[in-house]
Formats: C-alpha cells, structure tokens, sequence
C-alpha cells in the first residue's frame, strides 16, 4: 500500500517536471518562459510543503500510522521543487549575478522569507536520512519542527510576492492556518518546553 | 454603417520574421555579430534543450496583415531586436490573464473591427475615428524604441505608429487642457480577465492611464498601430496602443478605445491598485528601487535560449534621458514615482 503511495508521488511530484518541460515546450509559458517558470516551481513547492503537512493529521485520522512513511519523500520533493524555484530565480532571471543575488535575498523582505524557509528545508532535507536520524537523537525531532515557521513564511513569502492578486495567496494563508491549527497542541509545547529552558538558566 | 472587410493574410508560425531577417530586409548589417555578445554563459550557444525553447511560440491562428511604416531612422535603427516570437508571446495584459504566455494563448479571438477611438474632453473640435480613418489621416512611421517594463525586463522593438501628438491637435485643445486620460476597452464577454478578479489580477477595470499634455506632445510619444511589418497582434494591445519609452511599460495602455484631456491628473489603474509601488510618472528609473526589487538592472529579451540571460544597466528615463528629462526639471524624481 505504502509502495503504492509512493509511486504516485514520484508519478505527480517527479511527473511535474516533465509536465512543466511540455508546458515550455508547448508555448504555454510564451517564448521567454523565466517568469512562469519560477511561478510553476514555487506553486509546485508550496503544494508539495502542504502535502507533506498533511501526512500527520491524515494518519490521525485514518489511524492509518504507516502512512507516516510518505512524509519524508513528499518533504524531500518540496526541497527539490523550492530548490528549482531559487535556482531558475538565480539563473534565468538574474544570469547568475552574485552580488545582485546576495543583495536582493537581503533586501526585499519577501526574499528574506523565502530564503530563510529555504534554508530550514535545506537543513531538514541534508538531515533525513536514517542514520542522520540516528545521531542526531532528540535534536533531530527539534529540527525538523522548523517546518511550522516554514508553513507560516512561505504563505506570507507568497502573499508579498505579487503586484496586486491576493485571492489565492489568501487561499494558501488559509489552508496552512488550518494545518497549523490542527497541531496548536504540539507547537504551543515547542514554547513552553522554551520557556522552561529559560527559567532554568 | 458600411464596415470594409479587408482581405487577411494568414501568418503562420514560420513567416515570423526572425530579428536577423528583419534587419537584413532593413539594409542594416549591424546588429547579426552583436546578437550572440555578451551572453552571461558560454554553454549557452552550444545547440541544447534549453536554445530549444527559444524557438518555441505556440501554434496561433495569426490575423494580423502587413503594415508599413516610413522607417524614421533617426530613431535607434542600428539597435538589436528583440526577436518578434518572443515580442508577441511575452506580454502582460491581464485582461486576458497574469501569466505571459496567457495573452497569446487567449487573445487570439479578440474582436479588433470595427474598432473606433474617440477624442474629446477640453478640446474645441472632438472627433471619433475609425482604424482605416486614422490610418488615412495620419501617415504611420517605424521607429525602434527599448520598451522596459516595471518588473525589469526589456525588449527593442520596432513600432509603426502615429504621433500622439498629431491627433491630439487636431482636435484643437482648449487651454484648460493640462492632462491626457486614455482608457482601454471594456468587454469583460471577451477579456476573461475582466470578468473575473482570479484572472485579472484583483485590479479594477477598465484599465486607465493618463499623461501630462507635454508628455502627450513629446515627439517620443507615439499611438502604435503596429509593429515588426504587420498591424498589432491583440496581446500587443491591438488595434491601437500607446507607446512612451522613457516610462515603464504598464503606462503604454493597450486597446484604446478613449483619449480625453481633462484639466485634473487623471487615475491610473497601477497606481489605484498598489500606489505604494506605482505612481503617475513612473518613469524609469534606476535610482528608485521598486520595493520588491531593484531597477539597477534588467534582463534584456534577446535572442536565445533560457541561458543567454542578459542583465544590462538600467538607463535613466530609459535612455531617453536628452528628449524628456527637461520635462521633469526642478521635480523630485525620489517622491514622484
Ligand atoms: C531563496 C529562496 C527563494 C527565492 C529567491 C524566491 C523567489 C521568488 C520569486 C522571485 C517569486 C516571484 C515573484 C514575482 O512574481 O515576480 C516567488 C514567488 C513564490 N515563491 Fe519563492 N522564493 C524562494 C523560496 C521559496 C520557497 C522555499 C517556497 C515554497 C516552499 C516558495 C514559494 C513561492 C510561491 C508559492 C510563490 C508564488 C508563485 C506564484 O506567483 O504563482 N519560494 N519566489
């Protein structure tokens, strides 16, 4: 069941890239396709850290845990669709221009969220395989919470992106709010387990 | 009403013309060796995947017909184009949808005749003019401008147009005339962008814009009919757009259906939907970042594939600094944006 699962994420999250190259090649994106690419990468992104923010609630609910085990690779596709999303950014739109790179990335606070959240999924991503797992022990898990501050910038990334459309960042703003909801539990914890480590300083 | 149904050519994808054809049907030998400077990646001519895309628009049902213009050369005729697939393909016009490829994609069934513009406003003699009235009136020239758009991209393209200021006067302004109001078309039935606020952006239409009359009369100005050697394709704003290349791109309204002077600053639809970001002027500027990005800098649209990226220094007033900036003498270019 589970390889099963696994095979349509490869299919749908590996599958985009060959839709997005038919998508070029077809002239849907015009003949000068930066702009759209980095769209479709970041929408791919977003959808793939929604997915992956899914997983838990679902097996809750399902009290299906195996499910659990799609987690890392749809967690694993969103890095490499945020990934392409930053490189064609750097690349087709800005021909690879380091210092303008560096400077925009701390410049304009919407890249400073994106690229702070793309850090987190680099750190989560170079950390999850097994045996990081492993050595890492209880520091592991505190890790990868990172991904709730991820589920609330990108939204806001997204929302400060665009010139004026706010309909669907606002869908997104939306879904992730719910999907942070159904963990208030688990992330109020994260504070007070902080709030503890203070007072015993 | 008689309405004359002209004869369309069909253009199919392979009579777009190719920048250096163009250039060569233009006597310029200029321009072919520049086409492949300054390419920010050696591997970029190299035949691959990527140089692949270049070439690719989609399979339209082209209606637009030859068009000519008496080719004033003393505008930038040695410049390098930029190639006409990626001029026709690469557009905001969010009537029709925000992606670029989507005015291409679902413009091609926009209705351009009968098609009449009308004048009026302070003026002694308001008049309304039909496309092939115009076109008889008015003897349409090529000129070869740098379009920049705000979002810091660039293209040179080569225009057939009409000086705005030529159909301004005649219709004799009164003095009271100190700005120049245009508005798009309105018909949400054929631009899905209109009709719903998902597709066009969240901005409300129809689409305004407005000059400064000196601005209007400024011998840059110019109301395109066409460009490349044909009449405008709709997403390039068909059958009549403005064109001021010292301002950024989303001033040169598309689809005219009104010009009227007024005696007040008429509203602007990008300054009404985000004044933080857009003013009136908006006129380019590398000095003024927009706030999401800088105007130091932008990606020249030429020939090539995905990795011939071309970022280029951004000019003030687009380069077109000695015609227009005594316009703006003595006004804070840093506040009026
Ligand atoms: C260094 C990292 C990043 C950079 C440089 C970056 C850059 C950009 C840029 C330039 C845009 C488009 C703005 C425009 O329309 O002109 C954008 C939009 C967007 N980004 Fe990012 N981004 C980064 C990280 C991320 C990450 C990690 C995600 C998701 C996990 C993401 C998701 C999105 C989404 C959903 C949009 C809106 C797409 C649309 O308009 O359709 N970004 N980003």
């Amino acid at each position: 069941m589970i390889a099963l699962f696994k095979t349509v994420i490869h299919l749908l999250a590996g599958g985009s890239f060959i839709y997005l190259y038919l998508l070029i090649d077809s002239g849907a994106f015009g003949a000068d396709p930066v702009k759209d690419i980095i769209h479709f990468a970041g929408k791919s992104a977003i959808n793939l850290l929604i997915a992956t923010l899914l997983v838990t609630p679902l097996a809750k609910l399902t009290t299906y845990s195996p499910l659990n085990r799609v987690r890392r690779l749809l967690g694993i596709y969103c890095f490499i669709w945020a990934t392409s999303h930053f490189a064609s950014y750097a690349v087709f739109e800005l021909g690879l221009d380091l210092s303008l790179l560096s400077e925009e990335l701390l410049k304009r606070p919407y890249l400073v969220l994106g690229f702070s959240s793309w850090l987190l999924l680099l750190a989560m991503a170079v950390t999850s395989t097994r045996t990081m797992q492993i050595r890492l022990k209880s520091r592991w898990k505190q890790l990868h919470q990172w991904v709730y501050l991820v589920a609330i910038l990108i939204p806001v990334h997204y929302l400060w992106s665009t010139k004026s459309e706010w309909i669907e960042p606002l869908i997104y703003i939306v879904i992730f709010t719910i999907l942070l909801l159904l963990r208030h539990k688990q992330i109020l914890n994260i504070f007070q387990t902080l709030k503890l480590r203070e007072s015993f300083r | 009403m008689l309405i004359k149904i002209k004869k369309q050519s069909d253009i199919c994808e392979s009579d777009i013309t190719s920048e250096s054809i163009y250039l060569k049907r233009r006597e310029i030998l200029k321009g072919l060796g520049l086409a492949t400077a300054g390419l920010a990646f050696p591997g970029a001519s190299q035949a691959g995947i990527l140089d692949y895309f270049s070439k690719k628009t989609a399979p339209i049902k082209d209606r637009r017909q030859s068009l000519s213009g008496r080719v004033n050369a003393s505008y930038n005729s040695d410049w390098e184009l930029t190639p006409e697939s990626k001029v026709i393909s690469h557009n905001n016009f969010y009537e029709f949808g925000m992606g670029k490829g989507d005015p291409i994609n679902k413009a091609q069934n926009f209705k351009t005749e009968p098609w009449h513009i009308v004048i009026d406003g302070e003026v002694n003699k308001p008049y309304k003019l039909s496309m092939e009235e115009l076109l008889k009136l008015f003897t349409p020239e090529e000129r070869i401008y740098r379009l920049r758009c705000v979002e810091a991209w660039s293209m040179n393209i080569p225009w057939i147009g009409v000086r705005l200021a030529d159909l301004i006067k005649r219709a004799q302004p009164n003095s009271n005339a100190k700005y120049v109001a245009f508005e798009t078309l309105y018909d949400p039935q054929q631009m899905p962008g209109q009709d719903s606020r998902r597709i066009g952006g969240g901005i409300d239409y129809p689409y305004v814009e407005g000059l400064r009359i000196d601005e209007a009369m400024n011998d840059l100005t110019m109301l395109s009919v066409g460009l490349y050697g044909k009449t405008l394709a709709p997403q390039n704003g068909a059958p009549i757009r403005l064109v001021v290349p010292w301002k950024y791109g989303f001033k040169s309204i598309k689809s005219i259906v009104s010009i009227k002077l007024t005696r007040q600053q008429p509203p602007n639809t990008w300054n009404i939907t985000n004044a933080r970001e857009y003013g009136f002027y908006a006129n380019v500027n590398p000095d003024v970042d927009h706030p999401r990005w800088s105007q130091g800098s932008e990606r020249f649209i030429g020939e090539g594939g995905l990795l011939s990226v071309r970022r280029e220094k951004t000019k003030i007033f687009n380069g077109y600094a000695e015609e227009v900036a005594s316009l703006y003498r003595g006004m804070d270019l840093n506040k009026f944006i």
